[in-house]
């Protein structure tokens, strides 16, 4: 393996800490939602890097679990942000404020 | 060398992507940019011998979920929200708390640098990918893979409940 894993794993801190950020600082519900699946997908690089470093599928096993999470996330999400839009008629978070202290 | 060039272009890609993607303004073409950051990081899977998740990574994320992404903006009107101020008002707050996050984990890269050489791992090829990962799933993983369809199916009924305007 000449691309050492440390890369890999330096690639998915800065690509969890993108997702972070877009999480913090976006105000469209929507884009703050690809920020999520940008995190997720950073944890599934790093786990399919030690998976191979280790010869072992344990990892890629647990990658396959966490895209079927992925997938039922963004189903019910996007439902719920549906139905928010159809009774607010707004995607901003800062008007979404019923359950604000 | 090889294995070098292809991973410093994938890894531009997925960079370069996710960046655009928290930062433009309009909603579609933050998801268009997604789409690359996932066949980028579909491309690194390929790239560590794990061909069965590479597809499955085409096919799910880009195909199933970024879809479902672009019916949902295609669905609501976004127009005015593009218009609006992007990024909340602390948003110098939020870059603070993201730098302090990425400085941790490098830091904690960092300081186990030298636990990243295995002993244990074995040099050589993984064994052919989408027959293992087909034995593993069905024979150790078998409990877990039935209780993954079992929450497929209460989300997928839970999203049409709630997206359905009357029952």
């Amino acid at each position: 393996m000449t691309v050492p894993i440390s890369w890999y794993l330096i690639l998915s801190a800065v690509l969890f800490v993108m997702g972070v950020a877009g999480f913090l600082f976006k105000r469209n519900i929507i884009t703050i939602f690809m920020s999520i699946e940008l995190m997720l997908n950073a944890v599934n690089l790093s786990f399919v890097a030690f998976s191979y470093v280790l010869r072992q599928l344990s990892g890629q096993v647990f990658v396959f679990f966490v895209m079927v999470v992925a997938a039922a996330e963004a189903a019910v999400g996007l439902a719920i942000i549906i139905v928010v839009f159809r009774n607010r008629e707004s995607l901003n978070v800062d008007d979404i404020e019923l359950m604000k202290f | 060398m090889l294995d070098q060039f292809f991973f410093y272009i994938f890894a531009s890609v997925i960079l370069l992507g996710g960046l655009l993607t928290i930062t433009r303004r309009s909603a579609v073409h933050s998801a268009i940019f997604l789409i690359a950051t996932l066949l980028g990081i579909a491309g690194l899977f390929l790239h560590l011998q794990a061909e069965f998740l590479a597809g499955v990574q085409v096919i799910l994320y880009v195909g199933g979920i970024m879809v479902l992404f672009l019916f949902v903006i295609m669905l609501v009107n976004l127009d005015q929200a593009a218009r609006q101020r992007q990024f909340n008002r602390q948003w110098w707050l939020a870059l603070l708390a993201a730098a302090a996050v990425c400085g941790e984990a490098l830091y904690g890269l960092y300081r186990g640098r030298g636990a990243f050489t295995f002993p244990g791992a074995v040099p050589g090829n993984m064994p052919p990918n989408t027959q293992a990962v087909g034995n593993a799933l069905y024979q150790n993983y078998m409990l877990p893979f039935e209780v993954a369809s079992i929450m497929l199916l209460v989300a997928m009924v839970g999203a049409v409940v709630m997206a359905k305007k009357r029952l």
